[in-house]
This record gives structure tokens, sequence and C-alpha cells, in this order.
């Protein structure tokens, strides 16, 4: 395959030049859910062939079901506080319900752990030491091989917080990993919207790829995480995912967006074959050879591109 | 009576069926954009927005001329918010959760809290129905206490329908705690599934009555459905996977409008909450 030599000639390339500099970064974000980042990121993981991958989407990781990591090792996380009323040593004084600006409390002295946000201001107060405040396990991460490289995953524990932590977490033990393996490249699958596991999963990365869809949500939330990326002065690279829903309206936000300074790097057309090889388990380059997977070639050679000229 | 909207998974259909629900629903009904990073609804509904309200937060801030620099709000920060320097005490606003830890640790009262904007409130209407929407800043990495004000500002009308955000975190858990009834959105395709499944771990430690709408019926398999029946989940609606109302969504319309069918799936719908609901509050 064409695209595939081109695609490995680049990718070569950059390895030989980031021997001497340093290991690239490239996190895969939307604003929006939904629009094909995990798709995307898998596929581009099969066409790197031998990046370092790390799923940061840690409250609804699903690199994982396309790339069927082999756990290594598990890991626990540890989230931040929680703190809960020993009913026994409690006198129903009110100090903490008093102190307490997150409602955690309820009014015969149980912490409802959903909304207690860890700050400690009970266990500070309480004049009878009956809270015991300490820190928790909020999920796991893992290290696993797959068969395209080594890959750095998690799974945030139902209604934690703390994701934000988490994602530094997996994004730092990918990075350690890489080092440690000579590779040159870390591929992030990042989570939706624009707050704190996405600010997470993107500072000092070297560049974004924004997976947009020409719907208006698509293009609403495409232009914030555009903010988003020039909020902390990020390079960004649009593609727009099943453009052929509205060819009219895909071109409309594609111009917007470069006129934001974003790199215009490919379109992905509607095709059912997304979904299907999504039921395989396999990523989109294993299961298909016609034009969906060039569309994904195609935006993985333009990507490369930008990753090598970056740091010219 | 307040339903939220929820999903593991994002882009399943979550404000589809939100706006869908409150174009069936019409006069009285409130929507409530709690996915306050990235709000949608108001992309379908087109509310007449008739007042913009900033939304801040507290945040701390040391008198130099009172600080001794002992160091004991830092150690009790548990949120790495504080870092005192031998003549400065440094402030990161992005971390500070607003808790007041740091104002009872201080022996010299030299913390003092401020306002700090980090996003806006909407509010208007979109033909019989009231619109509420927050949007937080770009750059604001927390999100619940804003999705804590949406809350508040309809907590007192009849009926709410609340977009929640994708995922099983902390913006999720402030969107549909307290609510009456859960709708989970989710699609049949192993990604719908297994965000699905996080999603009802996070539903059933809130307590809060469930039920599941699977959209783009058709797509995938029947592993959805297996699973819900396994689990005694019921489904309240199947969606069926139609271009024309994929269509109808890149255009900005609602489907209930264009794809004559969908009203009856959404009515339908809609009774079925009502009645899951009322049931839920009255045996509570």
């Amino acid at each position: 395959m064409d695209f595939n030599n081109v695609a490995r000639g680049i990718g070569d390339s950059i390895r030989i030049e980031t021997n001497k500099t340093m290991i690239k970064q490239l996190t895969i974000i939307s604003g929006k859910g939904g629009t094909g980042k995990t798709t995307l990121a898998a596929s581009l993981a099969a066409l790197a062939g031998g990046a370092v991958l790390a799923d940061c989407d840690v409250d609804a990781a699903d690199l994982h079901l396309l790339l069927d990591p082999k756990i290594k090792q598990s890991n626990d996380f540890e989230g931040g506080y929680s703190a809960e009323i020993d009913q026994k040593l409690c006198t129903h004084c009110g100090l903490c319900l008093e102190h307490c600006r997150f409602e955690a409390i309820s009014d015969d002295f149980v912490i409802n752990s959903l909304q207690c946000e860890g700050c400690g201001a009970c266990f500070d107060v309480c004049p009878a030491e009956a809270v015991v405040f300490e820190r928790e396990c909020a999920g796991q991460w893992f290290e696993s091989t797959t068969r395209f490289g080594p890959m750095v995953h998690a799974a945030l524990g139902a209604g934690q917080d703390n994701s934000g932590k988490l994602v530094s977490q997996v994004r730092s033990r990918a990075m350690e990993i890489a080092k440690e393996e000579n590779r040159d490249l870390v591929i992030i699958d990042g989570p939706p919207g624009v707050g704190c596991p996405v600010i997470s999963a993107i500072t000092g990365v070297d560049l974004l790829l924004l997976c947009a869809e020409p719907t208006p949500s698509g293009r609403h939330d495409l232009l914030r995480v555009l903010e988003l990326a020039d909020h902390f002065k990020i390079q960004a690279a649009v593609c727009m995912n099943k453009v052929d829903l509205a060819p009219e309206k895909s071109r409309e936000i594609l111009d917007e967006a470069k006129k934001r300074g974003a790199h215009i790097v490919g379109t992905i057309p509607y095709d059912t074959k997304a979904v299907e090889s999504m039921m395989q388990g396999k990523t989109v380059i294993e299961f298909d050879d016609g034009p969906l997977a060039d569309s994904f070639k195609n935006i993985w050679t333009e990507t490369t591109k930008l990753l090598v000229n970056e740091h010219k | 009576m307040l339903i939220s909207i929820a999903s593991g998974k994002g882009g399943v259909g979550k404000t589809t069926i939100a706006v869908n629900l409150a174009r069936v629903v019409g006069e009285g009904i409130t929507y409530a954009d709690c996915d306050v990073e990235a709000p949608n609804g108001h992309l379908f509904l087109y509310p007449v927005i008739e007042n913009t309200q900033e939304f801040s937060v507290n945040v701390v801030r040391i008198d130099d001329d009172k600080c001794n620099y002992c160091g004991k709000c830092q150690e009790k920060c548990r949120f790495n918010a504080l870092a005192v320097l031998p003549r400065h005490v440094m402030v990161f606003d992005e971390l500070c959760h607003g808790c007041g830890t740091c104002l009872l640790a201080c022996p010299e009262e030299a913390i003092k809290e401020i306002e700090r904007p980090i996003g806006v409130i909407e509010t208007g209407h979109a033909g019989g129905v009231r619109y509420v929407g927050g949007r937080i800043n770009i750059g604001e990495a927390m999100s619940p206490p804003l999705i804590r004000a949406v809350k508040q500002k309809v907590a007192k009308d009849k009926q709410v329908i609340i977009d929640a955000p994708p995922g099983t975190s902390c913006p999720v858990v402030n969107s549909v705690i307290g609510t009456d009834f859960c709708v989970m959105a989710t699609e049949p395709t192993p990604f719908g599934l297994h965000d699905l499944v996080l999603a009802v771990a996070m539903v059933r430690q809130m307590g809060v009555p469930f039920g599941v709408v699977i959209n783009r019926v058709g797509l995938g398999d029947d592993r959805v459905h297996k699973y819900c029946r396994r689990e005694n989940i019921e489904i309240l609606a199947e969606i069926p996977d139609d271009r024309r109302a994929a269509l109808a969504y890149a255009n900005g319309k609602i489907a209930v409008d264009v794809v004559p069918e969908w009203r009856n799936i959404f009515t339908n719908l809609w009774t079925s909450i009502m009645s899951r609901a009322g049931s839920a509050t009255q045996s509570a």
C-alpha cells in the first residue's frame, strides 16, 4: 500500500530525528463525545506500529475494546481523600455540618461519599475526633502490551472524582515507557469536554488532533476545543468525520477551523464499516481496505508531517 | 420533578433525547443544560435568552500584611492549591475548591475569599419551554459548582429535563444526583455497552431510579438488549437508526418536527418516564 509506505517513511524520519531530541506526544480529542476519537486513535495506533498508547478517557475508556491489551501490571490509583463519621464517637455538635460547603453531611451526621469533595474541613473542626479521613483507592491503572505496542490505560471507579490526576498518572507512565523502550511517539486518546481531564490530557503535548463532525453540536464543541488549544498554546490539527452527511457544512466548519489557525488533515466518509470493525474488535485498518481505511491513512500521513515539522 | 438524561459514552443521543422530549411535552417544561463543558441544547431549541448571569466561585487571597508564612494553610489544603514561599503565598485558582479549610487553619486571619467568575448561566424561553443553560469558561477545570448552580435555578420548576455530560465522574454525578429519575442513553455497540455498564454502576450507587433508551437500533447487534434483560433493567424506548433523523440533527432541527413516527416514540417515552418517576417518588 502506497499510503502505508509514505506513513512509515515519515514515521521513520521522526524516529531518527526524535532520537536526538525528544518524544512526540499526540492527543486526540473532540469536545463533543461520540465523533470517532477512539476509532481514529486505534487506527493511528495500527498505522504508527510501535507508538506507546495511552487511553486518557479514564471514566469511559474504550480503546482496550479495539486493542485487546494483555495486562502486565495493574496498580491501584490513589485518588483524593474521603471522610466518614464514626457514629460511636460523634457527639452531634454540628460543627462539621456548619463548615461543610458541599452539603455532603446529612442532618443525622452521615457523609454522602458522592458529594464529599475530600477537603477535610469536617476532620479539621471535629472536637470529638469522630471523622475518619483517609485517601481512598479511586480506581486502577494498567500497563499492557498490544499488537501495536505498549499501552497504558485506566479504569476510574464509578462516580469518582480526580480524573485529571489519573490522566496525569497514565500519561507520565506512558512517557517513561517511551523513554525506556526508545519509542518516539505517544498517542493519547482523550476524553470529551473541555474540563479537568481534558486539560490534563493536552498540557504539554506536541499536537492535538481534533475529530469533528458536520453537525451544529460538532461545530460548536470543535470551536470550544480550538479555543482551549489556543489558551494552552498547542498546535491543533482537524479532521472531519462523516463528511458526506453534510458536505457543504463540513467545508464551512473546516474553513472556520483554518481561519483560527488549525491545520486540516483530512476527512472521513460516513461508512458502516466503522461500526462493523468495532463489532469485531478490530481497527479500521485491519478490517477494511476501501475508502474508509484510506481516509485514516491519509490523516496519518498529514499528521506525521505536522509532527515532524513541528520541531524544526 | 427532575428527570436527568445521562450516558457513559458521549455522542449516543443525550441531547437528541432531551430536546425531543422537551419538544413533545412543550408548554410548562424546563430544559436545563448541565453539560456545561459542551452545551448543545440551545443549538436545537433556539431559545430567546432573557438573562445572562455570570457565575463565580470563591477562591482565596492572602493578605501579605497579616501573613506570617507559617505554612498551616498549605498543610491543610488537600487540593495543593497553595504554595507558601518565604515571603509570598501562591494561590493556584484553578485548583482551589473554595472549601474554606485554609481559612479555618490560618492563625492570623490573613486569608479572605474573593469571587472568581468561571462561567455563565443563561435563562430564556424556546416557545413554551423554559431554557436554563450553563457554560463554563475555556481553561476552567472544575465544572461541578456551575452544574450545581444550574440545578439550583430549576429546582422549583414543575418538570425539568436535565441534559447531563457524558462519562461517569464528578460532573455526571453532580448532574444526576438528587434527580427523581435518570434516562440512560446508549447505542447497541461494544463501546455503547461497555460505557453503559459503568454508568449503571454509578447511577445505582446514587440510588436514582433509571431506565435505558437504546438509540440507533439497527446498528450493531443485540448485546445491549441482552445485558438489560440479564440485569433486569427496563428498556424505556428503542430509537431506530434513521438517516432522516441524522440529517435533521446535522441541520439543527429537532427530529420529531421532521420524522412523523418519532413524535409517537417520544410521547410514549415521556409517558413511561412520568409513570416510573411518579411511582419512584411515591415509594421513596
